[in-house]
């Protein structure tokens, strides 16, 4: 029902979520020695979760190790520009898919009270 | 607390990361305030602190925060000064002075604060949209 209801953008919201908890894991262990950063192709793991995986699936066979541009002497591959960019293109794309849904919504009130 | 039965929530995640910066940060500031000190034996002379981070995973929700595994002195010998003039001076008239580098202290500092910082920014982005989805009629 609510697959039907929010159509792609129910999804897509809850892997943006997810992205959202694993990029602030990265921001969170930036001093951790050995920490190597992760990240979530969101395309894949959408296009996994539209064809028919599970949310973990989805995102277990989506999420890759960040490449770092110079990889530093302690293991740490958290580099802070990158992680910001991506933390700050994720909430973004948090906040459309919102508008997205409650645009949705909207109109479906609008058509029950039968304005 | 965060358990089998009860996931890490995004807040666990940044609250935990403050609180392991918030000890790196006391451990710089007690060796800039023990800086310069001096002691009359070598083994009585302070040592740097230095806090050592680990990540700790939470395997239901993925997400991974920061442990301080411990904090240890730092394996420095303390510098050795001839000043037969001063009160704790041992019998050959030394004394030894706490080797502490204090530019690599503010820098470490500075770190911190910036990690601490981004942390925190991380947070109240995720809490402004964790609110704007609840708002949601």
């Amino acid at each position: 029902m609510s697959n039907s209801l929010l159509g792609i953008h129910g999804t897509a919201l809850e892997l943006r979520s997810q992205r959202l908890g694993l990029l602030s894991s990265n921001l969170a262990n930036a001093g951790t020695p050995g920490y190597k950063a992760k990240d979530i192709d969101f395309a894949a793991a959408l296009k996994a979760r539209t064809s028919g995986a599970s949310e973990d699936t989805a995102i277990a066979s989506a999420t890759r190790y960040r490449v770092p541009v110079m990889p530093s002497l302690d293991g740490n591959t958290v580099e802070m520009a990158t992680e910001q960019t991506a933390f700050a293109e994720n909430a973004v794309g948090y906040s459309a898919t919102l508008s997205f849904i409650r645009g949705r919504v909207e109109t479906i009130t609008r058509a029950i009270k039968g304005e | 607390m965060p358990g089998p039965t009860n996931p890490m929530s995004l807040f666990d995640v940044a609250s935990r990361a403050m609180s392991a910066q918030l000890v790196r940060m006391n451990a710089s500031a007690s060796n800039l305030a023990n800086a310069g000190n001096v002691s009359g034996t070598e083994e009585g002379a302070y040592r740097p602190l230095r806090p050592v981070f680990a990540e700790e995973l939470d395997r239901s929700s993925g997400m991974a925060t920061v442990r301080v595994t411990g904090v240890y002195r730092q394996d420095t010998a303390p510098k050795r000064s001839h000043d037969p003039d001063h009160p704790l001076a041992d019998a050959n008239g030394d004394v030894w002075e706490s080797p502490v580098d204090e530019n690599a202290e503010l820098v470490e500092m500075m770190e911190s604060a910036r990690q601490y910082q981004n942390v925190v920014e991380a947070m109240q982005t995720a809490k402004q949209l964790m609110l704007e989805t609840m708002r949601m009629k």
